[in-house]
């Protein structure tokens, strides 16, 4: 248990960062909302090395963190809202079990991103927000692709690290 | 090594998630193709654009009959009427009722303007015969 948390202060600390690195460092195409995702990188390796309940602990604590500490609360909302999707269909994605990890990471992605339109529509009250939707969607899933093959890569050593270890982590995967 | 494990990565991808991608990547492009093609196909429209004191305030296609009141804070108003793929101004709070003499416009780029109440319809993508069919 001890171990258990300490691995999870490890990755939201992590997620921290990621999502700072990527405040520091916003790419602009022109269309708001494009980004990297890197902060999902750690949210898949929670979802593939320890469970759904803990990747969804380490998902809000993130957004609530950056939130409050970069963010405001309508930056929040969005962040949560796409967060939240994008976690959901993840997990839906994973226990289907058609897609390897780089698959469920674009769909993370994109409904990410599909999350963040939904609630920018809701609020602005304008559907002319939907003009960007394809491009978030491409961008979305090139992030997706990146993120996803990263993923493969971190937990593959990872579970490597955490049998060596002979810890029972108690790796439960539902 | 490292190179050769990160192949080894790459090779986990299922056929699924190249499935998955494709699907993603064609149907961003395709509404992306059909949002373009919509937005041309509409901004041709003729509408009459409304300027109150130099801001837009609304737009009217010239294809459907309305008639929009244009009310201000100071309690000037003038009354636009778009019938039959024309605009005019019905009815105005203005002392020279200049803008309300005006024939109704639908060419491209003509206007109705009231100056008194600061106010000007501009038509947008109307036809081009505009004033040379007045003066012909």
């Amino acid at each position: 248990m001890a171990k258990k948390t300490a691995y999870m202060g490890m990755l939201t600390a992590l997620a921290f960062v990621f999502s700072y690195i990527e405040f520091l460092l916003p790419i602009n195409l022109g269309v708001p909302g494009v980004k990297l995702g890197l902060a999902n990188l750690v949210v898949i390796v929670a979802l593939y090395t320890i469970n759904v309940r803990w990747a969804c602990t380490l998902s809000v604590v993130r957004i609530l963190l950056v939130g409050l500490t970069f963010g405001n609360p309508a930056s929040m909302v969005y962040s949560l809202a796409g967060g939240m999707l994008s976690l959901v269909i993840m997990i839906i994605a994973k226990r289907g079990n058609l897609f390897s990890v780089t698959g469920v990471s674009i769909l993370g992605g994109v409904f990410h991103n599909v999350g963040q339109i939904l609630v920018a529509v809701f609020v602005v009250e304008t559907t002319s927000l939907l003009y960007y939707l394809p491009v978030l969607v491409l961008s979305g899933t090139i992030a997706g692709v990146l993120i996803g093959i990263l993923s493969a890569i971190l937990i593959r050593h990872l579970k490597k690290a955490i049998q060596a270890d002979g810890q029972n982590m108690n790796r439960k995967e539902e | 090594m490292v190179r050769f494990a990160a192949l080894a990565d790459l090779k986990s991808m299922k056929k699924n998630d190249v499935i998955l991608l494709a699907a993603l990547v064609v149907a961003a492009f395709a509404a992306f193709a059909g949002i373009s093609w919509y937005s041309h196909i509409s901004t041709r429209e003729p509408q009459a654009v409304v300027f109150l004191d130099g801001e837009e305030q609304g737009r009217y296609p010239l294809s459907e009959d309305i008639t929009v009141e244009l009310c201000q804070d100071d309690g000037s108003y003038n009354i636009l009427q778009i019938q039959g793929g024309k605009a005019e101004i019905t009815q105005a709070s203005c002392p020279d009722k200049i803008c309300v003499r005006h024939r109704p416009v639908s060419g491209q780029g003509e206007s109705l303007v009231c100056l008194p109440n600061k106010m000007v319809v501009e038509i947008e993508n109307g036809e081009e015969s505009g004033v040379d069919a007045g003066t012909r």
